[in-house]
């Protein structure tokens, strides 16, 4: 019951947000859709074309729109920061807004265009010919009647939208998606489940207020009217208000923004920072959490992240585009600090000790049947194998590289959510996964790490990664973050991680003892 | 007073209308009288300029018809068709009073004009003005549409086959109703039909048309004893031939 009241406590906060994406979207998909689709009515050549790009929209998965986003936003704030000096931001509220409101047009222009069509051509030819202009038809005629489809299109993109926003936590902006995503990594079934029934209940809510709407303009009910519309505007009042709260803020002294991947460590180490910078300079943070991998790194080049944790080997291959085979621990770290350095001003405050590298694993008792100790020794028995990896996994260069050195080839390769594949691998459902190495499952679950003899897999320090922008706008962070090197092995991160994904506990109270404990020191 | 002078509609290849030239004196019915695809309801449409003419000219008391944007056109030609295209959002009232709100006029001047019109058409404004057309019956709806299209006091009145859509006892009932109302009125009215009887019924006088073209315009009485050709003379037969069958068929079984 604490677990539940606990995640209730969120409830507010990620509702809050949840509603202002879906409503702000939902407005203007309405504002930008309803006119373009009149004004295709009127130009009938122009119809196949615009529908057709509305559809082509909404078959790119929806995950996948908001992730384009983030660099597209990126490439255009580039744009207008040089031609009229105006910042976008590529990571947040903007580019969630944006890719939600695309989402959104397709039903409403649909219907609009069908509701417009639908109209009796006796009803046009009777305005026309009592003397109405052409917008005077539209207006008095046209529009009342299309209403209703109309409507029940923008019942359709609503629930949509309340739907998909729950995907815009990784590109940054807090939705009640941050109880699902974060929910899911910690293995917090209660997080994942009141994040799903608030977003079915929020949907369901929409869903009702804009059918009073349809049924009331369908049998033109004014009472039925009304009231939907009181609902639906103190809503929007709602939305508004707490919106320009949030933005009342002292402006000035911008709180830090941290940022998280998506996985348990990243919170518990995005705690850490939090917490070391709050006790040492008194800053306040913002975390932002469950970013896709790449759009972290975007967003802490673009500024809109001021600190986050990314691991040497990622960097070195992903971004870097360096093959890691025969290089050393050291030389890497180096080389990676000083790209960052020099090619986007990346400052890196230090590392944090310990490595989370790739690392494929096996249970205990399938290594010892097999004899498999090393990666070596799996080339023979692959094909009779199923290997599972995270989603990323098998398209980066880290796979193809073991591929290639060690000849695998096995039977199949599944793709999971990196929070079930300790569990797949232990039940047996997998022979093998990509594991992380600091994961204290791999201690809980007995799961055995096997040995890259021939050092194909890069070294991963964990680095603390620092924009420019912090870094030259305030020493005292910097130099805090800086205090964090060193502090942490390989041991204790998967301690911490199993305190979290096992014992159930938040991070926020994994890294305050942690960190009390090693100041304690 | 309205002229058509070698009013042409072509479509394409297609010839709708053929330099057609007529007028209709001021006060008269003019019944455009034919078989289908014959061109009659395309006149009627290049009058309103709900269908543009492709040559030729239209002249309302003597002012053309294409000098003056359509819409404001319209508002001075009252219109109804067999569709009767009632909004249906719209109350009874509403409805009639709509080229006159689109006129500007006052909503006192409008509501008098709409009760006044609703008497005329025989449906009580107390019982009927709130109603919507979806409440009426297809004779009162199309009683409504000619209400609507008189509303704003037009010069001229143009109807589309406005009875073809009703069964036989309530258009003879409102075939005779608008011989009364038109008398009343004294209004310009061209009258669309493919209807014999009806054509002559209502109309003062009649210009048949065939393939887009006029075959013969007169009154009933020159068409019946003088009829051009031999289309004319078989048309204006089938009513005296199908009530001389009716004669014969009730005779037959009187005996």
């Amino acid at each position: 019951m604490r677990a539940v009241s606990e995640q209730l406590a969120l409830l507010p906060g990620y509702l809050t947000a949840h509603l202002q994406l879906a409503l702000v979207a939902l407005l203007v998909g309405t504002a930008a859709s309803v006119p373009l689709g009149v004004w295709v009515t009127r130009r009938r050549a122009l119809e196949s074309g615009v529908l057709g790009v509305a559809s082509v929209i909404q078959t790119i998965p929806s995950l996948a729109l908001l992730a384009i986003m983030v660099p597209a936003l990126g490439a255009l704030g580039a744009i207008t920061a040089s031609a009229f000096g105006l910042e976008l931001r590529s990571i947040g509220y903007l580019p969630a807004i944006v890719a939600l409101t695309l989402y959104s047009v397709l039903p409403i222009l649909r219907n609009t265009v069908t509701g417009i069509d639908g109209v009796d051509p006796a009803l046009v030819e009777a305005a026309r010919g009592v003397g109405m202009t052409d917008r005077q038809r539209l207006v008095q005629v046209e529009l009342p009647l299309a209403l209703p489809v109309i409507v029940a299109g923008v019942r359709t993109a609503a629930v949509w939208v309340v739907g998909t926003a729950t995907l815009s936590t990784p590109v940054g902006a807090t939705s009640l998606g941050n109880y699902i995503f974060s929910g899911l990594q910690t293995r917090n079934t209660t997080a994942v489940l009141v994040g799903c029934v608030a977003a079915a209940g929020l949907a369901m809510a929409l869903d009702q207020t804009i059918r009073l709407l349809e049924a009331g303009a369908a049998a033109r009910d004014r009472r039925r009217l009304a009231l939907a519309a009181a609902i639906l505007a103190a809503l929007y009042g709602y939305t508004a208000v707490s919106f320009a709260a949030g933005r009342a803020g002292p402006a000035a002294e911008h709180p830090v923004r941290i940022g998280a991947k998506a996985f348990t460590e990243q919170y518990i180490l995005t705690e850490l920072m939090a917490l070391q910078l709050e006790r040492q300079t008194g800053l306040a943070s913002e975390r932002v959490s469950s970013l896709g991998s790449t759009v972290a790194f975007d967003a802490l080049r673009g500024g809109d992240l001021d600190v986050y944790v990314d691991y040497s080997g990622t960097i070195f291959a992903t971004i870097m585009k360096r093959d890691a085979q025969g290089v050393g621990r050291a030389e890497v770290l180096e080389s990676v600090e000083g790209f960052l350095r020099d090619e986007h001003g990346i400052v890196h405050a230090g590392a944090l000790g310990f490595q989370n590298t790739y690392a494929l694993g096996m249970s205990a008792a399938r290594s010892r049947e097999l004899g498999v100790r090393r990666i070596g020794q799996l080339g023979a028995v692959a094909p009779r194998l199923e290997i599972g990896g995270d989603y990323e996994f098998f398209q980066r260069a880290e796979w193809k590289a073991l591929v290639a050195a060690y000849g695998l080839a096995f039977r199949r390769e599944r793709s999971m959510d990196p929070a079930l594949m300790y569990e797949a691998v232990r039940t047996g459902d997998v022979d093998v996964i990509s594991a992380f190495s600091t994961d204290g499952r791999i201690v809980a679950y007995d799961i055995v790490l096997l040995e890259d003899e021939r050092g194909v897999i890069p070294p991963y320090d964990a680095m603390i990664l620092v924009s420019p922008g912090l870094a030259e706008r305030s020493p005292a962070a910097l130099g805090a973050l800086r205090g964090l090197a060193g502090l942490l092995d390989e041991a204790t991160m998967q301690r911490l991680n199993l305190a979290v994904d096992r014992d159930k506990r938040g991070p926020a109270e994994v890294a305050r003892e942690f960190l009390e404990s090693s100041v304690a020191r | 007073m309205i002229e058509l002078h070698e009013l042409t509609k072509r479509y394409g290849a297609q010839v709708a209308v053929d330099r057609l030239s007529l007028r209709v004196e001021a006060g008269h019915t003019l019944v455009l009288l034919g078989g289908s695809g014959c061109g009659k309801t395309t006149t009627l449409k290049m009058i309103n300029r709900l269908v543009e003419p492709t040559s030729g000219e239209v002249r309302i008391e003597g002012r053309d018809a294409s000098s003056m944007p359509p819409h404001e056109l319209r508002r001075r030609i009252g219109y109804a068709f067999q569709a009767v295209g009632l909004f249906p959002h719209m109350t009874v009232a509403e409805n009639v009073g709509v080229t006159p709100s689109l006129l500007g006029w006052e909503r006192e001047r409008i509501r008098a004009r709409v009760a006044g019109l609703l008497e005329r058409v025989e449906l009580p404004p107390a019982e009927y003005a709130e109603r919507l057309p979806g409440e009426l019956s297809g004779g009162q709806q199309q009683r409504v549409g000619i209400a609507r299209a008189l509303a704003a006091e037009p010069e001229l009145l143009l109807l589309d086959e406005p009875f073809g859509a009703l069964d036989p006892l309530t258009r003879d009932r409102l075939q005779r109703w608008f011989r009364e109302l038109r008398r009343e009125l004294g209004v310009t009215v061209v009258f669309v039909t493919h209807d014999m009887v009806e054509a002559l019924i209502v109309g003062d006088r009649i210009a048949v048309m065939r393939e887009g073209r006029l075959v013969q315009l007169g009154a009933p009485r020159e068409l019946l004893e003088n009829p051009a050709d031999d289309y004319v003379s078989e048309l204006l037969e089938t009513p005296r031939r199908q009530s001389r069958v009716l004669e014969d068929l009730l005779g037959a079984r009187r005996e």
